[in-house]
């Protein structure tokens, strides 16, 4: 019982210390470090205390998917540079420290977690339906979550293909001054407009596209 | 203290949860940092309906948070979305300056 309150201590002082980084901190990209931090430590626990499917989710969907989008945003939009010119060449390896510290934190949890995965049953053990039985715990989400749940998973699909259609229009934009293929008008061309017979009178040449 | 139990990670929870809306009343930098901070706020929700559906033996909570999951993945697609259109009009993201509603 003593290890279990280690690693609740461990992760759960690095999460709440990265979540305050990630409000307090003043650079913009030291805020997303400090966020998938705190995912993966959360996630961490989420994977010692028994549910592991979730913990596996939050490291794919938030640090895989949420957080490097958020990233890519900050990036795109340059955002620090509104304020001291973050990303000018002099300052340029400014979060470059920062991001190794926590890369190396992060290197230590998932050691900690992928070494405490063996002594997971002597480590934490609750008397419960959900422990005892034989079945892992992705089993037995996917035996609800495809049956008793099937309704709100479809109405979650939905969810998210009216953000993807949503972010898709929001962010779509036409810009004039493009020169781009048309295939209807290439394909809708006849010869009446294309080709034009002319009759040339000698040295005098043809005038094209007046 | 040595026992964990369901009220550390209520504890937990309540903790982060806190500091999500701190950050998004006391942020003056740009609204990313905002949605950083709901993004907590959801991960807050997320270690309560496990830790009680741990605890407390029943799978239902670690349905909802696949939801919640779901739902936070999208929020933060959209959001972001509005923020490069708003950043492409009017080339500012700081909280002080979005003032076109007049709030």
């Amino acid at each position: 019982m003593i290890a279990h309150a280690i690693f609740f201590y461990t992760f759960s002082i690095i999460a709440v210390v990265s979540a305050i980084m990630v409000t307090a901190s003043k650079n913009t990209v030291h805020s997303v470090f400090f966020l998938i931090l705190d995912f993966i430590s959360i996630s961490c626990l989420f994977i010692m205390i028994g549910a592991e499917f979730l913990g596996m989710i939050m490291l794919i969907v938030y640090v895989g998917a949420v957080a490097v989008l958020f990233l890519f945003v900050v990036m795109m939009l340059n955002v620090a540079q509104q304020k001291n010119q973050w990303f000018t060449a002099k300052d340029s390896s400014k979060h470059i420290p920062i991001g190794l510290v926590i890369s190396t934190l992060i290197f230590v949890e998932i050691i900690i977690v992928i070494g405490g995965w063996k002594y997971k049953p002597d480590l934490f053990d609750v008397n419960n339906s959900l422990s005892q039985t034989s079945v892992s715990n992705t089993h037995s989400l996917g035996q609800i979550l495809y049956t008793d749940y099937i309704h709100v998973f479809q109405i979650s699909g939905m969810i998210l293909l009216v953000a993807m259609i949503g972010a898709i229009v929001l962010t779509f934009r036409q810009r004039s001054g493009v020169k781009r293929q048309s295939y209807i008008k290439q394909i809708s061309r006849e010869r009446a407009e294309g080709v034009e017979v002319l009759k040339v009178q000698s040295n005098k040449g043809v005038k094209i596209d007046d | 203290m040595i026992e964990i139990g369901l009220g550390h990670y209520l504890t937990l929870g309540a903790v982060i949860f806190s500091i999500g809306v701190i950050g998004i009343f006391l942020n003056r930098k740009n609204i990313i940092v905002i949605l950083m901070s709901i993004e907590l706020i959801l991960l807050a929700v997320n270690i309560n309906l496990v830790a009680f559906s741990i605890f407390l033996g029943d799978l239902a909570g670690q349905v909802f948070t696949l939801f919640i999951l779901t739902v936070a993945a999208a929020e933060a697609a959209i959001g972001l979305a509005i923020i490069v259109v708003y950043f492409r009009n009017s080339g500012t993201i700081r909280v002080e300056e979005i003032d076109k509603l007049k709030g």
